[in-house]
């Protein structure tokens, strides 16, 4: 039985930005796994790197902690570049791909196309992020201490929303911009490894960069990560429960902020015809 | 020979402009010289975080690698993602293959704008250590002849690298950018970039001897340190190559690659011409 346009009942405004979701979503999950050498590419190579700085500390005999600091940094950073190159910069690519203006043209807010592709990352960055782990405890014999994994569950998911947040909020930046994209995402790779401490801890920079990385929720739920995992060593930069009151505050603003900016970028990109640009 | 070096020339032109005409000449200035030394940084930071701040040798060691490494990390993935760019993203691929342009001095030709790129941030990078990190290079003690053959022969050898993946690349879908980053990171990892190869295990120092960019990093560091200094010494593992050796097996190494690479490049071409792959894209 077919539908005809008198018995068509509209989805729900929550139905289909749910279904959005999941629609953006599964293309990642699925898409990915359909060419094996991804798996093998996105698990297991990314250890080489990261096994690098864990023998930087090896040559210069450093305390065995800091080989676990890089592992966890490493691990990390598989969700910094995903935030990067597929949140913020992917409606530059989908506006090189023409994807962009059926998003605009579908009766669904543009953060559930983000959320969507933020779960697909999540999904594909934690099975690099927990395959870096397993094996660098595996290869380097480092030992976890987690005596409260209830509180590490809630500074990783925590640090996790907020990144995706600020994610949210930079690709509304990314909506307007042509190759400048893939530059500023190139920019922000090293230099926020740096300021983050995705490699030390983030306290050896002094108060004013800690305070000022601070804003890159990575810096301070990776720094509360370390101090739950590695207990005793004082390595902290703030108490654990600074921190996690911190990566609240900042999922509440970036989000909010990523709905205002998507809404006022978009805006500008309809009114400079820029939404539709490619090549540029 | 004219067609080869027409190529080159409008290739290395057309890549240049590529990298560097998307922003304001101040703005591209600063992404040129902060990611490279943010990059440095960072192993310093390192660095200073265990030994409590004192330069040494293992100091040099790294701070040089890290700067020579650019050119690997850079040049790799500038020549594989050629492929890549020219079929997905501009989709362009298909016209060159209709063209006169010989494609490998194409791919040379668009790989020049990342090396002159590169050369910059290395320069930067040098400068900054010596006059803001207290890293001590005299400039009248370098080996300059030998800082330029081996050059010259490292990016051979990394382009020919870079050859050989983007013949791969023929084959691969979009997130293959992470082919490039792995083989760089098995670079990163073996080659003696940011600590000696002796730092390893005993059991993967004949790995790390047989890739190039070990030669190719130790006979830098022996020009611009010399052959006898702590810098050098610090890798017992090469103890055993001076520099005539060490230069020897570079220049055969890098021959063999050349050759290996181009037979890659053209199965890679061949076979992504069979199965019909040349306009293929896999965005999703």
């Amino acid at each position: 039985m077919t539908t005809t346009a008198s018995s068509y009942t509209r989805p729900s405004w929550v139905k289909m930005n749910f279904q959005a979701i999941i629609g953006r979503s599964l293309p990642r999950v699925i898409g990915a796994y359909r060419e094996p050498s991804w798996i093998f590419m996105e698990t297991i190579m990314p250890i080489l790197a990261i096994a690098a700085y864990v023998y930087i500390y090896k040559a210069m005999e450093a305390p065995p902690q800091y080989i676990g600091y890089v592992i966890i940094g490493g691990a990390m950073t598989a969700y910094w570049m995903n935030v990067l190159w597929s949140m913020a910069a992917q409606f530059y690519w989908e506006k090189e791909m023409g994807n962009l203006e059926l998003y605009m043209m579908a009766p669904i807010s543009r953060m559930s196309i983000l959320g969507g592709m933020a779960l697909g990352g999540m999904f594909n960055t934690s099975v690099r992020a927990v395959t870096t782990v397993v094996v660098g405890m595996f290869i380097f014999n480092i030992a976890f201490k987690l005596d409260d994994p209830l509180m590490f569950g809630l500074i990783f998911g925590l640090t996790l929303f907020a990144l995706y947040g600020m994610g949210m909020m930079f690709a509304s930046l990314y909506l307007l911009w042509g190759r400048e994209a893939i530059n500023l995402s190139n920019l922000m790779t090293d230099p926020i490894y740096l300021v983050s401490g995705f490699y030390f801890p983030v306290k050896y920079l002094g108060v004013l960069i800690g305070a000022a990385a601070s804003i890159i929720p990575i810096t301070l739920g990776l720094d509360a990560m370390r101090q739950l995992l590695f207990p005793g060593f004082g390595d902290g930069f703030l108490p654990v429960w600074v921190e996690m009151a911190t990566l609240v505050v900042l999922c509440f603003v970036f989000f909010v902020l990523a709905k205002y900016m998507l809404d006022y970028m978009e805006m500008l990109g309809r009114r400079d015809g820029r939404l539709t640009m490619r090549w540029q | 020979m004219k067609n080869l070096w027409s190529t080159f020339k409008n290739a290395s032109w057309l890549g240049w402009q590529m990298e560097s005409n998307w922003a304001q000449p101040w703005l591209f200035f600063l992404y040129a010289v902060v990611r490279p030394i943010a990059g440095s940084l960072l192993l310093v930071v390192m660095y200073m975080v265990i030994t409590g701040g004192t330069t040494g040798a293992l100091f040099a060691y790294i701070y040089v690698g890290s700067a020579l490494f650019m050119f690997v990390a850079q040049v790799l993935f500038g020549a594989a993602w050629v492929i890549h760019e020219d079929r997905e993203h501009y989709q362009t691929l298909k016209y060159l293959y209709i063209s006169p342009a010989n494609f490998y001095a194409y791919i040379m030709g668009r790989s020049m704008g990342k090396i002159v790129l590169t050369a910059f941030s290395v320069v930067i990078t040098m400068l900054f250590g010596v006059f803001a990190l207290g890293l001590e290079m005299p400039l009248a003690a370098m080996n300059w002849p030998l800082i330029i053959v081996g050059m010259v022969l490292g990016l051979a050898c990394i382009t020919a690298f870079g050859l050989a993946l983007a013949g791969i690349s023929f084959l691969t879908a979009r997130h293959a950018i992470s082919m490039n980053e792995s083989v760089a990171g098995i670079f990163y990892l073996f080659c003696g970039a940011i600590f000696p190869i002796s730092a390893l295990p005993v059991w993967s120092w004949g790995f790390a001897k047989a890739i190039p960019v070990s030669y190719w990093l130790y006979i830098m560091r022996m020009a611009i340190f010399g052959a006898d200094s702590d810098v050098v010494a610090l890798d017992t593992s090469m103890s055993g190559y001076d520099v005539q050796t060490g230069l020897l097996i570079l220049v055969a190494s890098t021959l063999v690659l050349i050759v290996v690479s181009v037979g890659i490049f053209k199965i890679g071409d061949y076979i992504a011409r069979k199965k019909g792959l040349i306009d293929m894209t896999t965005a999703y």
